[in-house]
Formats: structure tokens, sequence, C-alpha cells
């Protein structure tokens, strides 16, 4: 009887492992079966190297640089804002933090990670939009600036708390070897537990910047719908998921090619930030030999 | 000149004192050994010493530690442990080459100057009898070093900073019996430049390598003197029962 139990419960387990699977197939296998559609009828070529991307419009462009150009300058502006001050702050909080600030702080930079991003994206169009514009007066409405900074903000959270588990991680044996060789704490910290947390640190630089290139709702509403291929932060940009966002909501009907178009911005945004994650999850392996 | 004077020193973690009245003058030049049973706050002692206790919250000591005179209980702890290195129990490489290993400490205290490094590296790997073993892969990441070398390798790295004095806590303990030889070696060897003290749990160690020895119990130190004497002829009836194996 209780066997028959036992394996029972093993098969639902089984199920509910499966489910996960199963979706994520089911993911990868619509996104490819509607990006091929998308290729029969525009060529790989002009996807990658065409300069335009007015697909429901006429004349018709699917060059997808400017949507991986506006998704690239806000991922890199949102790393320019997240990575230095995440490592700042976990290095505080790992070396210099009483034990009582870090149990407060560590929740509120988690609660922050736990706001909608929707949220993130008005609080860019109505507070920092304005801001920038008081600093510079040709700033658009919707500007990448803008969007990278919020996302910054966003990301902050995740490249701190996984920096700060990372350094915290590194054993106090080798930190105590430092001191007493008279180091200062900003010594041992920059010198010893930094650079022995760095493959961490690394991952965790990663894993934040696949959630840069993913983040929808903020860049939406902050960076605008305007493709455009520019390196000026002030001008509005469009992400590859705003556009999905873009088409998704309006009333392109289903089987044309500018429905199918979704599917491959999609699926490169898929490659992107699957690559990014593997590259993540070599570096922690690495890391994980580092100290033994 | 560097000899070491603990006066009226009381140590407590919290609530609970862990050292009584500890009154010990140590010689320069000379290697001390503190032995006693776990738990007898032999290695707390030794850390009161470089101040390596100010890094436990709940910790707190009373009365004076002078070293040439001056008392250390007043300095800038990262000046006091440029002066008394430490090596500890297991041995605790950077995740570093070899070199930097070594390098690290001169580096941190302002030597740029990639001969005068590559000088002091040499110096202290060869001081630490290490030298020889490892002269051809200073390259090499630490960690691969077995225990003992990374002992030495520890030892070569508080050598570098130029220390007076060298603490040792246990340094022996997670090592073979051949690792441990060359270690006490080493030891006896370095006392010509150097005050050195070592706790130890091992009263052969202690016998072999050390010139006077202190007994601790359990926060009292019961007996100093030197360590033939200690051994030989222990005025104290409980120093006579733990060098005898009765209890410890």
């Amino acid at each position: 009887m209780g066997r028959l139990k036992d394996a029972v419960i093993e098969k639902i387990l089984l199920a509910c492992a499966l489910i996960s699977i199963l979706t994520m197939i089911g993911i990868v296998a619509t996104l490819l079966f509607e990006t091929i559609n998308f290729f029969s009828e525009v060529s790989i070529a002009s996807f990658l190297f065409d300069t335009k991307w007015t697909p429901l419009f006429k004349p018709a462009h699917y060059g997808i640089l400017p949507l991986i150009n506006g998704t690239l300058i806000i991922t890199i502006g949102a790393a320019a804002v997240a990575l230095p001050l995440g490592i700042l702050t976990a290095i505080f909080l790992s070396e210099y933090a009483s034990p009582k600030f870090r149990q407060v702080a560590k929740p509120v930079l988690e609660i922050l990670a736990g706001v909608p991003t929707v949220v993130y994206g008005y609080f860019a169009l109505t507070f920092i939009t304005p801001l920038l514009r008081k600093a510079y007066p040709e700033t658009n409405i919707f500007n990448a600036a803008s969007a990278s900074i919020v996302v910054g903000i966003l990301i902050l959270p995740m490249v701190a708390s996984l920096s700060e588990d990372a350094i915290r991680a590194v054993p106090r044996s080798i930190r105590e070897g430092a001191y007493a060789l008279g180091a200062t704490p900003f010594e041992v910290s920059t010198k010893v537990a930094v650079p022995a947390a760095l493959s961490g640190i690394l991952a965790s630089f990663i894993l934040a910047l696949s959630r840069a290139i993913g983040e929808t709702m903020a860049v939406t509403i902050a960076a605008g719908m305007m493709p455009r291929l520019t390196l000026n932060p002030l001008e509005g940009v469009q992400t590859m998921t705003a556009y999905i966002v873009q088409v998704s909501l309006g009333d392109t009907p289903r089987g044309t090619i500018g429905y199918q178009s979704i599917f491959a911005v999609a699926m490169v945004l898929f490659i992107m930030t699957l690559g990014m994650n593997i590259a993540s999850q070599l570096i922690r392996q690495k890391y994980r030999e580092a100290y033994v | 000149m560097t000899s070491i004077k603990i006066k009226n020193l009381n140590a407590y973690y919290g609530e609970k004192q862990v050292l009584k009245e500890i009154n010990l003058d140590i010689g320069e030049k000379r290697v001390t050994a503190i032995i006693g049973p776990s738990g007898c706050g032999k290695s707390t002692l030794l850390r009161c010493i470089n101040r390596m206790n100010d890094f436990i919250d709940i910790f707190r000591a009373e009365g004076e530690i002078d070293i040439d005179d001056k008392d250390i209980m007043q300095m800038d702890p990262v000046l006091l442990r440029k002066q008394v290195g430490m090596v500890f129990q297991k041995p605790n490489p950077f995740p570093k080459t070899i070199f930097e290993n070594v390098a690290w400490g001169p580096k941190i205290h302002g030597t740029k100057d990639k001969s005068t490094l590559n000088k002091i590296v040499n110096n202290s790997l060869k001081q630490a009898a290490l030298w020889d073993e490892v002269k051809g892969r200073l390259k090499d990441n630490a960690l691969g070093l077995s225990g003992g070398q990374q002992q030495r390798l520890c030892i070569a790295r508080a050598l570098a900073v130029s220390p007076e004095v060298i603490l040792l806590d246990e340094p022996c303990s997670a090592l073979d019996p051949v690792s441990t030889a060359k270690i006490e070696d080493l030891i006896v060897a370095l006392k010509k430049h150097y005050t050195i003290v070592i706790v130890t749990h091992n009263m052969q160690q202690a016998a072999r390598v050390s010139d006077n020895t202190a007994f601790l119990l359990n926060g009292d130190l019961i007996e100093y003197s030197d360590t033939d004497t200690l051994f030989e002829t222990p005025k104290d009836k409980r120093t006579e029962d733990y060098i005898t194996g009765r209890f410890g």
C-alpha cells in the first residue's frame, strides 16, 4: 500500500516537473514556427542589415537594427547606472554595514525589485524625464536616457543583492589573513574579497543585463514607440520588447507579415537572453572552484 | 628590542570572562609557547596581541599590552598588525598566484617597484624554506600547493611585510607529520630575527620549539617559566597533571 502511494506521488511530482518543461518547449516551438513563416517572406539578410524597421507601413522595411539599437542603448545605459552603484552597495553591505543595518537594508532593497515595472515607467515619464528636460531642453518626451536610468534602478537590487552574496561567501579566514597583514577594511574588500568573488559578481551583472534586455513595460512607457537608429540618448527609441507590445495591442491581423514579425523579434530576444543566462551559468561554475 | 609585556589583561565575550588578570613578559627573539586544553583562552590571548579580536562584536578587553613600551590598545590596529604578523590554524592563502600572495602585503604598504617586490618575494620564500619547491612556478595559483606548502607560504606572506613579532595560532594542527617537522624547524630558525609566540595543543611541539612556555587553564595563567623547567619540574599541581596527560 505504502509502495503504491509512493509510486503515485512520484508520478504526480514528475507531472509537475514536466509542465514547466513542456511549456518551455511549447514557447520555443511557437516562436520557431512563426519565425520560419516570417523568413519565408523576408530574407535574413534584409532582417539583419536593413537600417529601417517599418513593418506596419508602406514601404515596409524589416531591418531589426533600430530595435536592437534601442534595446542595447537602454541596456548599456542601465548597466552604467546599476553596475557601479550595485557593486559599491554590495561592498558597503558586506564589509562595512553592521549586521543590524544589513538586516533592514537588504529587505528594503528587495522591495525595490518587487515594485511593478509599470510604476517605474511612469516614474521615468513624470519625474526623471522632466528633470532631464530641465538640464537638456532638447530632450524628447520619450527618450532613451530616462528609460536607461529607470531600468538601471530596476536592476540595481539584483546586482547589489547577488554581488553581496558572492562577496560574503568569500571565507572569513581569507579576510583575516589580509587583516593580519595590516590591511584596512577598504583594502580587504577591494583587493581580496571582491577579486575572490569576481566570477559571482560577473554572473550577477550578466543576469541583471539580461533582465534589462527583456524589460518591457518601463521602457515602452519611457522610451516610446519610435524605432530609430540613433546613439543620442535624448531621443526616443523603440526596443524589441516595446515593438512586441505595440503589435500585440494593435489591430494587426493574425497570419500577416506584421503579426509574424513579432515572433521573429521575440526569437532574437530569446536568443540574446538565453545566451546571457548560459554565460552566467558557466561563470558561476567556474566560481565554485575559486576557493576550496 | 621587541619584548611584549602583558599587564593585568582581562578579556570577555559578552558576559563571559575568558582571560583573567594575565601578566606575561615575552622576551624578544625567543619562542614562547602558550599551551593549555581547548577553551582555556590561549588563542584569545594570542589574538589580543595583534587585536584580531576587535572584529568580534561582543569581545571586550581591559588592561595593557606593551610592545616596545607602547600600549597597543591605544595604537592604530592597522599599524600594529604590520608590526605583528600572524599565521593561522588553517592555511589561508589568497586565491591568487604564489607571487601575488607574498607581494600582497608589501604592495598595500606602498612598495610598487617591481624589482624591490621581486627581492622581497624571493627573500621571504627563502626564509620560509619554500623557495626551492616553488621557484619555477611563482605564477601558479597558491591553492594548487599542498597543505604544508600553503602554510609555509602563509609564513612567507607574513614575513614579507617585515614584522617584528610573529604569532602562530596552532600552525600545524591541519598538517601531516612531515610538514609539521618542516614548520617546526622553520620556527626555530626564524627566532634569530623575530620574536615568536606560538599557541599549540601539542605539548611535544611546545617542548621541541620553545624557549619559554606558559600554561593556561580556564583563562588563568597557571605557570610560566622556561620550557625545560615547566616540563621537567612543574611547580603547580595542575600543570603537572596536564603535561603528564591526566586531563586535557
